[in-house]
């Protein structure tokens, strides 16, 4: 799985991308994060609050922690957004 | 310019572009439109407090994102065109950084068009801001303001009647 990472949580991680063989069980967007959070001290700090964690599956919008990861290539996560 | 294709024009560049000349070709080739609205927005420096913004975008995403916004919009309001470009990278107080141009037959329909996609690129398009600022001493990533996310509730029922 890709996974990219923007803004200030690329910069609590250390990098802006990488490649990752996810564990079996982990089949859904909330189990992910879960997973994540659980890789290290960076991963935990970057994605310690739950409301300013924003996941996007293949470059669309995923407000819901129950979506399936199958057939999902890229996951994105980032804060809220500020352009414009 | 007869044959632009319809349907919204989407840009996401590091380049500047120039707001006068994109309204001009918006408008060059209409014979119907009766409305031309344009938004241009642009980098402040804060009371000269800040150096530059440094825009970081989530390339191919934010040109997705800001097409799914804009087709909603000219799917929805009866628009000619409906053009947004959006820059990345250092930018400059003073320079520009977004620009939305919707052109219609009426008024109303410029203006709402040109607002919501504003409004939601605000909010759903990957772009964040980082300020730096002229003494050196820090560079900040700018907080969402809960604002920009009220200003997306408005639009519910506009979009559903």
């Amino acid at each position: 799985m890709k996974i990219l990472y923007f803004a200030w949580i690329r910069e609590r991680v250390g990098f802006a991308r990488e490649e990752i063989d996810l564990p079996a069980d982990v089949k859904t967007v909330g189990a992910f994060l879960t997973w994540m959070q659980s890789r290290g001290e960076e991963y935990a700090y970057a994605l310690e609050s739950d409301t300013l964690v924003r996941v996007a599956l293949d470059q669309e919008h995923c407000n819901d922690m129950s979506q399936s990861l199958e057939s999902v290539n890229e996951i994105a996560l980032f804060p809220p957004m500020t352009g414009g | 310019m007869a044959d632009t294709p319809k349907g919204p024009v989407v840009l996401v560049q590091a380049e500047d572009f120039n707001t006068g000349q994109m309204i001009e070709q918006a408008t060059s080739r209409a014979s119907n439109i009766g409305a031309v609205v344009s938004f241009t927005g642009l980098c402040r420096d804060e009371g000269g407090k800040l150096a530059a913004l440094e825009l970081e975008h989530y390339a191919g995403m934010a040109e997705a994102e800001i097409t799914r916004i804009a087709t909603r919009a000219y799917n929805h309001w009866p628009l000619d065109q409906l053009i947004a470009i959006h820059r990345y990278g250092k930018i400059a107080p003073g320079e520009n950084i977004v620009l939305v141009i919707a052109t219609s037959t009426h008024r109303q329909a410029a203006f709402e068009a040109a607002s919501y996609l504003m409004d939601f690129l605000k909010t759903k398009a990957p772009f964040w801001k980082k300020e730096h600022l002229i003494d050196g001493t820090s560079s900040e990533w700018v907080d969402a303001t809960e604002k920009d996310d009220m200003a997306l509730e408005r639009w519910e029922d506009v979009m559903s009647e």
